[in-house]
């Protein structure tokens, strides 16, 4: 793995978590991390419903070895939970997904969204304040005008550097199903947010009003028998979108045709194949995550077991197949029992679309070079992440004898589990989050 | 060879034999299956499995929509085998004739209503005649097959339309009203159910047939939702379950109804409504099929990492 044979690990975490991580609570559980498009921040949500950003520091002249590391930028609670009294429901105010908007003036901007609602949050520094105001003192306090002689113009002076967050625009009331993904349009005007049924799109600056442009609610809810998981928009074509399903079919579609987009335009399934058929066979089938490629030629979803990469031209099967655990074939049963066969894993792509990546369990991730067919598997872990240290590739043995530093499936611990993983947009350096942990690593340069 | 009577041992159809691992086999022919115990013991075991999911989907603060669509599709397709091979009729019937089908009955119905007032509602007297009980069933064994005739069963039983939608839970104990609905269009539902999921209708035949009872219990029931309820409250107090036939009993011994269990669901529900689901399964008995030797150890790798996790904090 050329890229990755030396890491440089740093731990992370957010400001408020306790310091054991055998004791965290269940809010500092990470949901999302994301870099945003130049790659200085990036942010991350858990399911106390907080967004810290971290920024990437400034590289020095004086130590060009070091490369930047990413420090507490910004803390805010984005959402706070809610009470549906419709129906008697609490709103969890965990944050699904953060989705940065590309920078346009001094400001970030980021959505971010829990079940219900999507908030656009404004995040700006303030290092200058006013100062030699005429009415009142530099404490604020008012002055008496009889007192006032002469009149002075308030200057800027410099100020400890302040960050702060604003929520600029509230989305609410749109979905009645838990909106499990956000995407912004390359118009940077628009984005979708998209639950279990419907796909809604927006404008940024109008919150009272969205489109729905898919909903593939049966009439009869009884019929029910698939729901959309994901939907991200292309990257270059502001018109097209692609949705995943339960049911393992990626749906390609075309704004410009409908305003409903209930017709595909691309249909992307692969054939079941019969001699791995099972009970579970629906279950595995199910896409957690679809990303398209940076380039937009290309697809990749996560399914439970696999990896897949489309080519967008060609619908009846995936160009690549990588297997992420398919150990875990052979205990499904047990997989579906404690619940882990819903695990949703996401998957990413690096700059260059050459590397994809995944989680898994045990803290595990995997990373697959599409051009040399290469793969490793790398853990996440406290004790394996000493600074500078290089990470150590890691592997589970599948039956018959054990080597000394493999792992058995069965040691397996399926309660760390690698959902959400981000790729640097232009660099190699990915943040991974493991429960409550953050980890950022990156790869050394001589 | 195999004595005579013997039946034919699945690994013997040259495929992998199920006890050595949890792996559900790839579905073999219908003739293999049907003469595979063990093959039928881990099917019932999922199927079970699943329901409990399904129930536990109800006692959860936020029902997961799509988890909730995944495992009914599991229970719709381990029916469809089952159907195939005969077995589900059989058991329907068994579980129909050796069970108390009141506490079934109002387990579902309850399950899917959220309501406990069909323990509780006044009591407004029906006589049902036991022959009526057996109509039922024989609706129900009906729309289990999803026959045309389904309709003029149901039709006929229209003087005690309120059966009707007991018939719809009644069809089998895997076969309960669906409700995903979130109450997004209210003035189409008359009923109040909580957010997402019952367990939902498994025949497609059926569904059209039941899905049309159903309404025209809702419309009937619009008025006063209380009249199904006062009805399951009457039918369980009036009908006790009839003696059990030991055959059949013997037949199916290895399912458990005890999940069915009314109290215990019911306390589940009122009492801790977030419970998370390991609780849940822990309080109701474990199921009889203990032929996926994987069931039983997953529990116990649970129980290993609550006590380690418990070692661990407490150090």
């Amino acid at each position: 793995m050329k890229c990755f044979s030396r890491y440089l690990p740093y731990l992370f975490r957010p400001p408020s978590t306790i310091l054991s991580s055998t004791c965290h609570t269940e809010a500092d559980i990470i949901s999302t991390v994301e870099f945003n498009s130049s790659g200085e921040l990036l942010a991350t949500g858990d399911k106390g419903g907080r967004v810290v950003v971290f920024q990437r520091e400034q590289e020095s002249k004086s130590q060009p070895q070091r490369r930047g590391e990413y420090n507490v930028y910004s803390t805010f609670q984005s959402h706070e939970p809610e009470f549906d009294y419709l129906k008697s429901l609490e709103i969890e105010e965990k944050i699904n997904k953060i989705k940065w908007l590309p920078q346009q003036n001094a400001a970030y901007f980021l959505l971010s969204t829990n079940d219900k609602t999507v908030k656009l949050w404004k995040i700006s520094e303030r290092d200058k304040r006013p100062e030699g105001y005429n009415l009142k003192d530099d404490d604020g306090r008012i002055r008496d005008p009889s007192t006032i002689t002469s009149l002075r113009v308030p200057v800027l002076q410099p100020m400890d550097l302040m960050v702060e967050a604003t929520a600029r625009r509230v989305f609410s009331n749109a979905h009645t199903y838990h909106i499990n993904s956000i995407s912004v349009n390359s118009d940077l005007q628009t984005y979708i947010s998209t639950d279990d049924l419907r796909v809604n799109l927006w404008n940024l600056e109008i919150t009272d009003r969205s489109f729905n442009i898919v909903d593939i609610k049966p009439a009869n809810m009884e019929e029910l028998t698939e729901v959309i998981t994901s939907a991200e928009f292309h990257p270059q074509q502001c018109h097209t979108f692609a949705y995943s399903s339960s049911k393992g079919s990626i749906r390609l579609c075309d704004m410009r045709e409908a305003a409903l987009c209930d017709r595909h335009c691309k249909y992307f399934e692969e054939p079941e194949d019969p001699s791995t058929r099972s009970f579970f066979s629906e279950i595995i089938s199910s896409i957690s995550d679809v990303k398209f490629s940076h380039n937009g030629r290309y697809l990749m979803t996560r399914d439970y077991l696999t990896v897949k990469v489309w080519d967008l031209q060609m619908e009846n099967k995936p160009l690549e197949t990588y297997q992420v655990h398919d150990y875990l074939r052979g205990k499904l049963c047990s997989l579906y029992e404690n619940d882990c066969i819903f695990d949703k894993f996401e998957c990413v792509w690096n700059g260059s679309d050459s590397v994809i990546m995944t989680g898994s369990y045990n803290n595990f991730f995997r990373m697959f070079d599409r051009n040399t067919k290469r793969d490793v598997t790398l853990e996440a872990s406290r004790e394996n992440s000493k600074p500078r240290a290089i990470l150590k590739p890691r592997k589970v043995c599948v039956g018959g004898k054990r080597r000394k530093d493999e792992i058995s499936v069965d040691s397996l611990d399926f309660s760390k589990k690698i959902l959400h993983t981000t790729w640097h947009p232009h660099e190699n350096i990915i943040a991974v989050a493991a429960t409550n942990n953050l980890y950022i690593f990156q790869d050394k340069v001589n | 060879m195999f004595p005579k009577g013997t039946k034919r041992k699945f690994s013997d159809s040259g495929e992998e034999p199920v006890s050595s691992g949890d792996q559900v086999p790839a579905a073999p022919s219908v003739a293999t299956r049907s003469l595979t115990s063990s093959y039928s013991l881990q099917r019932q075991s999922l199927l079970d499995m699943s329901l409990i999911k399904l129930q536990l989907c109800h006692m959860l603060v936020e029902p997961n929509l799509c988890r909730s669509v995944l495992i009914a599709n599991t229970v719709r397709q381990i029916q469809e085998e089952m159907t195939q091979d005969g077995t589900w009729q059989i058991m329907t019937q068994a579980l129909a004739a050796a069970q108390c089908p009141t506490d079934r009955l109002v387990a579902t119905e309850v399950l899917c209503r959220q309501t406990d007032a069909a323990a509780q509602a006044g009591q407004s007297p029906k006589p049902f005649s036991v022959g009526g009980l057996e109509e039922g069933y024989h609706a129900e064994e009906v729309v289990m097959e999803g026959d045309v005739e389904t309709e003029v069963t149901m039709s006929t039983l229209a003087p005690v339309s309120p059966q009707l939608s007991s018939a719809s839970y009644l069809a089998g104990p895997f076969v309960m009203g669906p409700c995903w609905d979130e109450d997004e269009e209210e003035e189409e539902e008359e009923e109040e159910e909580e957010d997402g999921e019952c367990e939902e209708d498994e025949e497609d035949d059926s569904e059209d047939c039941v899905s049309e009872g159903e309404e025209a219990d809702r419309d009937h029931l619009s008025p006063d939702s209380r009249t199904g309820e006062q009805v399951f409250g009457t039918f369980e107090i009036k009908h006790p379950a009839p003696p059990p036939d030991p055959a059949l009993e013997e037949l199916f011994s290895d399912v458990d109804p005890s999940y069915y269990d009314l109290d215990t669901v019911l306390t589940g529900m009122q009492s801790a409504p977030k419970m998370g689901p390991y609780d849940l399964l822990e309080s109701l008995s474990s199921h009889g099929p203990t032929a996926l030797s994987s069931s039983s150890s997953c529990r116990s790798d649970l129980n290993e990492l609550d006590h380690i996790m418990e070692i661990i904090v407490g150090s």
